[in-house]
């Protein structure tokens, strides 16, 4: 079965300029397809990161070009690619994960009231209904910053589901818990994958987690050195 | 688009309730910058009505009268090198009347927003108090005009100032005259003219303007009393006093009545320079002191603002991931700004309100009575006016730098 190119990188190359001009990316291709449970590892310094944030659209320096389901993401507006963010690609972070002040329930809801296609009532139920897939339900009016470590995430997990993105893309997901949630959170990547055809792009450096993820795209010194397919 | 922007409110209102503290010291300042620069500018406003009305007890709004000619040099020069001659320029000796008052007094009626016309006639006098006289001057007057123009009876404090009508030579004393010359109404007193007339003069009434100077030389008297002083038949006035409906444009109208008469029409600006300048100057001080208050609460709200949004740097970040644009975080922070800056607004009307009652019924004392302040509407509206457009410049500068947070920067720290 042919399978649907969720995302795709054509020769991407970056150069950082501070404090001397220097490659960081170097010709980088590869595709992602849907359903795909996609993990970036390499050492330090090895630009998966960087590659990460290129992928997500907020950093727009660079060549080549970079297609989301089909649409060429490269060369648009600033205020486009926000669109964009807001409505095709989740975002789950390694320390930065909720906004502290609101509830966990407002925190999920926030991207959807962006994008403003639902009323606010349904906007609450998708909400509801994405923490309890996450086993959050009952946290839902806490403020988010009473939550432990590992329910924050899971809580940014369901905030990057809310509008069902194209993509749902994690830097170091797990890079801040403990094995046990850890584990958690690779269970739910693993069943949003596998069960709801979701698409996940994570970089990671834990190889744990790599190995059991669906491919492992392998970067060393700005080039991928395994995983292109 | 409203449910889209309604998100935006719900974040800056969050802001603003999780830092209470903040945001009421930051409302604090704007508060004491509007209250103050409501007191103040009230208080000019105040000032300039009183120093008006001290004004307008005896300069008209526009006085028309001939004003003294200087003869002209005999021969013009006709060429460049040549010099003009002149011989000896000095004051052409004419009469200072008006020639045909009735038909000039009634074109400045037919003028539009011309209130009153009345013809006057000044004389210098001497009031005679035995063998020492005081030096002053009378305006002979139509009681009823004058007392419209000058408002006169307010400023009655013996006798009845509408007995000057039923008595011909009648007299309205300045109190400090009558106090010199110990006349109380009901007393005859003989003054004498620049012409040498004497005549005896009937005190009906005194008068207070409360400038000391007045007090001391000006009496009014009937016209046809100023004429007779004057040696002149009845036909002679040496001024028309105008009054406009809106005194502040009278120096306009002086320039078309001067053009419109012959002879030259002075408003009260011209004749009042100094005390107009002395005003002006109390108005440049009170307004640069006042938008300085206000420009110290802008900056209270400009240093809460950058403090939150440096405070907040992750959170923008992070909605700037969840795709908001960068306009949707100047209007979070903008309207932060403004929640502040009305809240302060409004505590700020009502503590102005506040002081401007109590020094309302603050006694002064001499001319002053009680402190010249009240209500002023159009202060109240120009205040608040300030106060947002400061406050939205206070918030709109670092919430623009807030926009321009660059998200990737922020999360690989």
């Amino acid at each position: 079965m042919e399978r649907e190119i969720m995302l795709q990188a054509d020769k991407i190359g970056k150069y950082f300029y501070d404090p001397v001009k220097f490659r960081v990316l170097n010709d980088i291709s590869f595709t992602v397809n849907r359903g795909e449970f996609v993990t970036l590892v390499g050492k330090s310094g090895s630009g998966k990161s960087t590659l990460l944030y290129l992928l997500s659209t907020m950093d727009t320096d660079y060549d080549g070009s970079l297609y989301i389901h089909g649409e060429k993401i490269t060369g648009q507006k600033q205020n486009q690619l926000a669109a964009i963010r807001n409505e095709k690609i989740g975002f789950v972070f390694q320390f930065h994960y909720l906004l502290p002040e609101f509830t966990c329930l407002k925190n999920v809801m926030i991207p959807a009231m962006r994008l403003g296609k639902l009323s606010r009532k349904e906007i609450e139920e998708r909400a509801y209904q994405k923490l309890t897939l996450l086993g959050l339900h009952d946290q839902a009016l806490k403020p988010a910053s009473k939550l432990s470590g590992g329910q924050q995430q899971r809580v940014a997990i369901a905030r990057a589901l809310i509008n069902d993105p194209l993509v749902i893309m994690g830097d170091e997901p797990t890079g801040n818990l403990d094995s046990k949630n850890t584990q958690i959170v690779f269970d739910i990547f693993k069943q949003l994958t596998h069960e709801l055809n979701q698409t996940i792009i994570a970089v990671t450096h834990d190889n744990d987690f790599a190995e059991k993820s669906d491919r492992t795209i392998e970067m060393q010194d700005g080039k991928i050195i395994a995983g292109h397919t | 688009m409203a449910r889209k922007n309604s998100i935006n409110s719900e974040i800056s209102f969050t802001y603003i309730v999780k830092q209470r503290k903040l945001t009421l010291i930051a409302a604090l300042g704007v508060t004491i910058g509007i209250s103050i620069f409501i007191f103040m500018n009230s208080l000019t406003t105040g000032f300039d009505r009183k120093s008006n009305e001290s004004i307008f007890k005896n300069s008209p709004h526009i006085r028309v009268y001939k004003d003294d000619n200087i003869s002209q040099p005999l021969i013009k020069a006709g060429t460049q090198q040549a010099a003009d001659v002149i011989v000896n320029p000095k004051v052409i000796p004419e009469t200072n009347r008006i020639v045909n008052p009735q038909d000039i007094a009634d074109l400045l009626r037919k003028q539009p927003d011309v209130k009153l016309v009345t013809p006057t006639v000044a004389v210098s006098i001497f009031y005679n108090n035995g063998k020492s006289q005081i030096a002053g001057n009378a305006s002979g007057v139509i009681i009823d005009d004058a007392d419209q123009m000058f408002s006169i009876q307010s400023l009655m404090v013996e006798g009845d100032m509408e007995s000057l009508k039923t008595t011909p030579n009648g007299i309205l004393l300045g109190v400090g005259i009558a106090d010199k010359m110990s006349a109380k109404p009901g007393d005859n007193i003989s003054v004498t003219s620049s012409e040498n007339v004497t005549k005896v003069m009937k005190v009906v009434g005194l008068f207070q303007t409360n400038n000391s100077v007045l007090d001391k030389t000006k009496s009014y008297i009937n016209i046809s009393a100023a004429q007779q002083l004057e040696n002149k038949n009845a036909s002679y006035v040496s001024d028309i006093n105008v009054s406009v409906n809106d005194f502040n444009k009278a120096q306009d109208y002086s320039k078309r009545f001067s053009h419109l008469t012959g002879y030259k029409a002075e408003d009260w600006k011209a004749a009042n320079e100094t005390v107009v300048a002395a005003s002006r100057m109390r108005t440049i001080i009170i307004t640069a002191v006042s938008f300085s208050i206000l420009l110290v609460a802008g900056f209270g709200i400009y240093n809460i603002l950058n403090m939150t949004i440096s405070q907040k740097l992750n959170d923008i970040a992070i909605l700037k991931a969840m795709g908001f644009k960068g306009k949707d975080v100047i209007r979070i922070f903008v309207q932060q700004a403004l929640i502040i800056g009305l809240m302060g607004i409004l505590i700020g009307l009502g503590v102005a309100s506040l002081l401007v009652w109590r020094m309302a019924h603050v006694f002064v004392g001499g001319d002053i009575g009680y402190f010249p302040i009240r209500f002023e509407p159009w202060v109240y509206l120009k205040g608040s006016i300030f106060g947002l457009i400061i406050t939205l410049a206070a918030g709109y500068i670092p919430a623009k730098k807030a926009a321009n947070v660059d998200p990737v920067a922020i999360f690989r720290k």
